[in-house]
């Protein structure tokens, strides 16, 4: 088991988070594959910080947490914005709310 | 093939399985308790990696929280309505985009070729010095986003009516 296989497994993890962002039309769903797109970072910096030097790896750890903070932080805000979506449109879908598409 | 590798493959079975089970399933909650099953599985990688302090944040934060906050605006917006929504026109763009992304990711990877296979444990306590000595300033900050994240939300999902 080396560095390869944990960034093999957060590329494929990330290419499924696109999937789910591009191809959802729930604004919920859209939400859940934007955090597989941030556990397959998380998943890259601590192997790194794992693989790496020890000088070095309390800097991918550190970094980690704070990707896990603002995810919590964005999960409350993109919850909070779903449901005053709702509220205004009694629809959770993104595509009832393309006023401000070109 | 050592332990830890049969562990590994394991844990990638259930993550990546329950990732496409997340973006696959047509039933909203179906696909916020996937979602607890994969990041469970990544809670499991994070203590392969040696990375204790991080799997125990992974199983409060996301297990604790952030599924339970998910699966409250799923009953509040009753989104099982909505199943038949899941078609999405774009869905084969999506799927070339995200292949795409794979495989330019995967050639990027093996082509940098890591031949790295020694792992380090960092203790809680190194952790702890370098997050309150050279990171004290990001952590003070990220104090204050997620103050802010609370009060946004707490505006935004506010009733209207009552001013």
């Amino acid at each position: 088991m080396s560095l390869i296989h944990f960034q093999i497994l957060s590329a494929a993890l990330f290419s499924i988070g696109i999937y789910g962002v591009l191809a959802r039309r729930n604004a919920v769903l859209i939400l859940l594959a934007l955090e597989l797109m941030l556990n397959a970072v998380n998943i890259n910096l601590i192997a790194f910080a794992a693989y790496g030097e020890l000088a070095q790896a309390a800097t991918g750890q550190v970094i980690a947490i704070f990707v896990i903070t603002v995810a919590a932080a964005e999960v409350g805000l993109a919850m909070a914005i779903i449901l005053r979506l709702f509220r205004d449109r009694s629809s959770v879908d993104v595509y009832d709310v393309d006023v401000m598409k070109w | 093939m050592n332990l830890s590798l049969v562990v590994f493959y394991l844990l990638s079975v259930v993550c990546l399985g329950g990732a496409v089970g997340v973006v696959m399933s047509r039933n909203v909650v179906h696909a916020a308790l996937l979602l607890l099953v994969s990041l469970m599985a990544v809670s499991g990688l994070y203590l392969l990696l040696l990375a204790e302090f991080l799997a125990l944040v992974q199983v409060l934060i996301y297990g604790g929280a952030i599924t339970i906050v998910v699966l409250f605006v799923i009953m509040l917006t009753r989104a099982q309505e909505f199943r038949s929504m899941s078609a999405n026109p774009q869905w084969r763009l999506a799927i070339v985009t995200a292949f795409g992304v794979f495989v330019l990711l995967a050639a990027a990877i093996i082509k940098g070729a890591p031949t790295e296979t020694v792992r380090q444990s960092l203790g809680f306590k190194e952790l702890g010095n370098s997050l309150f000595t050279d990171w004290a300033v990001p952590f003070e900050v990220a104090s204050l986003v997620l103050l802010v994240a609370l009060i946004g939300a707490i505006v935004i999902a506010r009733e209207r009516d009552v001013e």
